[in-house]
Order: structure tokens, then C-alpha cells, then sequence
């Protein structure tokens, strides 16, 4: 059940006094009610700003006392942004989505695989590797990083002759989402735990009938389990979306800039003051983001939920 | 083993052969690649040079020039992620425990108010810096939060730009993201049976104590899951602070965070045998709390029905 959704108990479940589970009108309730909304419109104000902003002339920006309607209303600020000819908006847009895509569809592909082998077969060694791939969990990026870009260095340096074995991958897209391909063990812990809930059953008649091992896998499991590879495909896809270092560290030409990393070097370099099209560029990183969740808020919610709770 | 014994052993690694590969590739070879890299000279240009323990002896525990000892941007940089750690979980937990809470009450409006509060945690590193520099913006009276100020006949505060403000700064815009601990919490507040808080009401127990005898024992795991989290998280600290400050961690290395002297070393001064000692101190450190963690949990951490 979707957290975001007020749970409901029916009332006749617990056979207790009655009393106790009537709505009452306390004087709580609407503390409670006051508290959510100075709440609810401090965590909105930073939003409206930035849209009232992306909005606005420059020389408006700055006018005090702050006004919150901007006049005259500057739709085209928008336009400005997406043909900037130094923040190249499209292009770094364009980047962002080959790399999101080539992480979320292999991620979501090798972490079933491997989700499966631990989840459906049973073999000696299985829990040992299962903790290890765990534990592995707990290693941030920073802590392999170093070894990570001289890897990739070497990678790029192995020759044959003249023939460049792997192909060059520092300064290519290839160390951001190359590793995907091989699972992620966050991934894999999410589905193997939903692939514990599919019976057993199902398996064992396709078994039967002469279905391989992969076959069950592609034809049985992996269709019922949508609802797992959607959360899987939407937190990969985000985490792409919003990824600063992994570019910042591999990406070397501007031309390949991700959304993330472009737009910081905009920032850096002329943005300081133009603060009107730096929050229009924002708004349009933040727009995907927000649709997509509405999009599929259920999904979103249960993953955190799953995977906090359960973690 | 018998035969039907390999056969699974078989099926098993050919499932897990891609987790198998990039374990190796990319997990466990990184690992031991820095460790023998911590121990050398090594400046990608030149061949590694074994050193010894020489750089953790920099980095560390070493005399530096100025007479003191260690690296002092090693130690600013820990000092500058332990106090935002120390700041910032506590209120972490604080504000979304209790913003959990409100959100489980049976009032209208809800769905609302967890979309709203859930929102800001979806916000990329990127934009959220983006606004935030712009909120703080001492220039003249263009900062939302100086130009509220001034009106008030108070004056401006330079939040990014005075050391003693700047780490506060970065503690309270990272609460505008503290969204997605709030629907972990609210998660764990629903799996505790109402029959709990209906006894203690019964029993006369007014709200603190039903708080503190009955909400927090029993979402107790959840505390323990994301204060380990957090600990991790917090190590690892870099995007929102290189990106408020272009890399330099100003005001006064304030905001210089391990990770980011991490990545200079690497990749501004090329002295791939700290960053790599560094990795290594980082390593060692997550160990050590989670063990800590793991260790104390038992004595407070309640387990329902487990």
C-alpha cells in the first residue's frame, strides 16, 4: 500500500473500546494542522523563488523589497536558456539521456540476472557471496574512485600493435555507465527480495514442461516483476539525472558535459550574476524529475519505503 | 558434492557471472589497487614507487612544515566532515522523526503534505545549490533570506561567505532535502500496531512518554538503519559543497570537505598515493562506525517480533 495514501484501519479491528478510534476534535489536530502548513510552505518557498526568478528581467532580480510576481513576466528567459550559446543546454541534455538510458536499461537487465541466481537456485556458497555483495553496499564511490580512473586509464593503454584492445574510455561516456552492465548491488538486493515473494510453483510447472532455467527467469519471473524493474529503472535513471562526480571525474571535454556537470561550469564561469537564467536552467533540470514522479508515485514511494525499511 | 550438487553450483555462477565480473572489476580490484597505491609515490605520469607508509605518515601523524603535525587540509578537511556530520544527523533525525510523525496523523490533507515535504529530497544536487547560492546571496540585498532581513531593520548576514555561518548554511539547506528519511520513517511509524499506543493511553501515558516508550522503541531499527546511512553519507559529502564554492570549500576552507580533498589530490595535484591513503582512512572509518553501530544496536534497537 502506497505510504503517501493515509492508511486507514478499519475500525472493527481491533476489538477494543470503541471510543478510542473515533476521530476526535482536539485541539492537537489543529496543531498538527498549522505545523504541516508552516511546514509545508517553507519547503515550497525555495520552488517559488526560483520560479518567480526564472521568470523575471535581470534588473528585476534585484530589486528589494523581493517581488514575488514577476512584471513583466519574462517567458522567453526559457527560450534564452535553451539556445544560450555558452551553456548549451540541449546538447549537455542530450548527453545526460545517452548515459541515463545505455545505465538504466543495463542496470535494470544484469541486476534481474544476478537478482535471480541468488533469489531461485539454490547452490553451495550462495549466502557467503550474497553477504559479500551486501557489504559492498557500504563502499562509496570515493573510496574507489582513484583506482577506478587509473583502471580505465590502463584499459585505454592496452595495445595490440597499433589496436587499442578495450577502445579508450577516459573521456568517453564508457566509465559511466559500462559498469551498470555488470549489476548493482542495491539493484540486486531490491528484486532478489521481490523475487523471494513469486512462488515457487510457477517455476517448477515450466519446469516440467522443459523450460531452461533462463527461460523461467526471461518468461515467468520477470514479467510479474514489473512493479520491481520500474523501481529499479526510475532510481537508476534519477541517480544518472543527478550524478556530479562520476562525470566530473571521467568527463574531460565540455562537449560531453552532462546537465549536472554543465550546468556548474556555466555557474562557475559567467552565472554569478545572472541569476534569472540559472534558475530557468534549473527549473528545466528539475522539471523531469518532478514529472516522473508524479508520473509514478507509487512506485517511487514503496521503493524508498522496501528498501528502507527492509534494508 | 554429487552431481545435481555442480549442476546448481553451475546454474548459480552463470546467474551470477555479470555481479561476479564487475565485482571483481570494479569493486574488489579498486580496493586492493588503492591500497597498494596508498602505499607508493605515485603521480600518474611515472610508474608507482613503493613508499612505505609514508604518505599515511603525511597525511596523519608526520611533522609538516609549520611545526604541527599531519597534513593540516587532511585534518581540516575531517575536522570540516565530523562537524557536519555531528550537526547535521541529529537534526536530521529530529526534523524528519518528527515530520514523520505530523504526516501520520489522521488529518486531512495528508497526501498533500507528503508530496509537498517528499519533493525537495528529488531536487539534483545541481539545482538545489543553484537555488539555495541564490537564496543566501549577500550581494547587495539580493538574497531572499538578507533582503527579509533588512525589512525587518536587521543586518544582512553573508551565509556563504563568513566561516562562522557557512557550515550552518549547508546543515539547514540540506534539511530542505530530508524528504525520503521522512517516508522511511513513516514507513517504519505505520508497521507499529495502534493496540500499543491504545494500552499505554489506557495506562494514562500522555504523549511524551508515549513517544519515548512506545514510537521510538519500536521504529528504533529504522533510527539505527539510517544513522548508519547517514554516517556514510556524510563521509562522503562533495557535490553540494564543490558546487557552493566552486571546489574551494571558502569561506576560510569551511566547507572543505574530506571527499573533496579526496578528489583534489587526485586529480588537482596528481598525488594519487594520499588520495589513495585517503580512500583507505575513509574505508577504515565506515568500518569502524558500522561495527560500532552493529555492536551497540542490541541494547537499544528492538527488533519487532524477531
Amino acid at each position: 500500500m502506497s505510504v503517501l495514501e493515509t492508511q486507514q484501519r478499519p475500525v472493527a479491528e481491533y476489538g477494543g473500546p470503541r471510543v478510542l478510534n473515533r476521530p476526535r476534535r482536539h485541539p492537537e489536530r489543529w496543531f498538527a494542522h498549522l505545523g504541516l502548513l508552516l511546514v509545508s510552505v517553507g519547503f515550497v518557498l525555495p520552488f517559488a523563488w526560483m520560479l518567480s526568478t526564472s521568470f523575471k528581467r535581470l534588473e528585476d532580480t534585484a530589486k528589494f523589497p523581493p517581488q514575488w510576481i514577476p512584471k513583466p513576466f519574462m517567458a522567453e528567459n526559457y527560450a534564452i536558456v535553451l539556445n544560450h550559446p555558452k551553456m548549451h543546454f540541449l546538447m549537455f541534455t542530450r548527453n545526460t539521456l545517452i548515459i541515463a538510458t545505455l545505465a538504466v536499461v543495463g542496470t535494470t537487465l544484469s541486476s534481474s540476472v544476478v537478482a535471480y541466481g541468488f533469489a531461485k537456485i539454490t547452490f553451495k556458497g550462495r549466502g557467503a557471496l550474497f553477504a559479500v555483495m551486501l557489504s559492498t553496499m557500504m563502499i562509496p564511490f570515493p573510496v574507489i574512485m582513484v583506482s577506478m580512473f587509473v583502471i580505465f586509464r590502463w584499459l585505454g593503454d592496452v595495445r595490440f600493435g597499433e589496436w587499442q584492445v578495450f577502445g579508450q574510455w577516459l573521456g568517453t561516456y564508457k566509465p559511466l555507465w559500462v559498469p551498470a552492465w555488470f549489476g548493482s548491488a542495491f539493484n540486486i538486493f531490491l528484486l532478489r527480495q521481490f523475487f523471494m515473494t513469486i512462488p515457487d510453483e510457477l517455476s517448477e510447472a515450466a519446469r516440467i514442461d522443459g523450460c531452461s532455467e533462463f527461460g523461467i527467469f526471461w518468461r515467468i519471473i520477470l514479467p510479474l516483476a514489473r512493479p520491481a524493474l520500474a523501481v529499479v529503472a526510475l532510481f537508476t535513471f534519477l541517480w544518472a539525472w543527478n550524478d556530479f562526480l562520476g562525470p566530473l571525474v571521467y568527463l574531460q571535454d565540455q562537449d560531453q558535459y552532462t546537465l549536472s556537470l554543465g550546468l556548474q561550469t556555466f555557474q562557475s564561469m559567467h552565472g554569478g550574476t545572472e541569476y534569472h537564467l540559472l534558475m530557468a536552467a534549473s527549473v528545466l533540470v528539475i522539471l523531469p524529475v518532478i514529472i516522473l514522479f508524479f508520473m509514478a508515485q507509487k512506485t517511487f514511494i514503496q521503493g524508498i519505503a522496501t528498501t528502507g525499511v527492509k534494508g | 558434492m554429487t552431481k545435481k550438487d555442480w549442476q546448481q553450483l553451475g546454474k548459480g555462477l552463470a546467474f551470477l557471472s555479470p555481479w561476479l565480473v564487475g565485482f571483481t572489476v570494479f569493486t574488489g580490484l579498486p580496493i586492493a589497487l588503492s591500497f597498494w597505491f596508498s602505499l607508493c609515490d605515485y603521480t600518474l605520469l611515472q610508474k608507482p614507487v613503493y613508499v612505505g607508509l609514508e604518505n599515511y605518515r603525511t597525511l596523519i601523524w608526520g611533522k609538516n612544515s609549520a611545526g604541527g603535525y599531519g597534513d593540516p587540509w587532511f585534518w581540516k578537511s575531517l575536522w570540516n566532515t565530523a562537524r557536519f556530520a555531528a550537526v547535521f544527523l541529529p537534526a536530521a533525525m529530529v526534523v524528519s522523526l518528527g515530520l514523520a510523525m505530523l504526516l501520520n496523523l489522521k488529518i486531512k490533507g495528508q497526501a498533500f503534505y507528503r508530496t509537498i515535504i517528499f519533493l525537495p529530497s528529488l531536487v539534483p544536487a545541481v539545482a538545489s545549490a543553484m537555488v539555495w547560492l541564490w537564496i543566501y546571496n549577500a550581494d547587495y540585498k539580493q538574497g531572499l533570506i538578507n533582503a527579509y532581513l533588512i525589512k525587518l531593520g536587521l543586518d544582512p548576514v553573508g551565509f556563504l561567505a563568513l566561516k562562522e555561518w557557512a557550515m550552518y548554511a549547508l546543515v539547514f539547506m540540506s534539511l530542505w532535502g530530508v524528504g525520503n528519511t521522512v517516508i522511511i520513517y513513516l514507513a517504519g511509524l505505520q508497521d507499529v500496531p495502534r493496540e500499543l499506543y491504545e494500552a499505554a493511553e489506557i495506562d494514562g501515558a500522555g504523549i511524551w512518554r508515549r513517544l519515548w516508550h512506545v514510537t521510538i522503541p519500536m521504529v528504533s531499527p529504522v533510527i539505527f538503519f539510517n544513522l548508519i546511512m547517514g554516517i556514510i553519507g556524510s563521509l562522503q559529502t562533495f557535490s553540494t559543497p564543490y558546487i557552493l564554492t566552486d571546489g574551494f570549500g571558502r569561506p576560510e576552507r569551511s566547507l572543505y570537505f574530506f571527499a573533496m580533498y579526496l578528489y583534489d589530490n587526485a586529480f588537482q595535484y596528481l598525488k594519487m598515493g594520499h588520495a589513495s591513503a585517503m580512500s583507505w582512512i575513509m574505508l577504515v572509518i565506515i568500518l569502524i562506525f558500522t561495527g560500532i553501530a552493529f555492536w551497540t544496536s542490541s541494547r537499544w534497537v528492538h527488533y519487532q517480533g524477531k
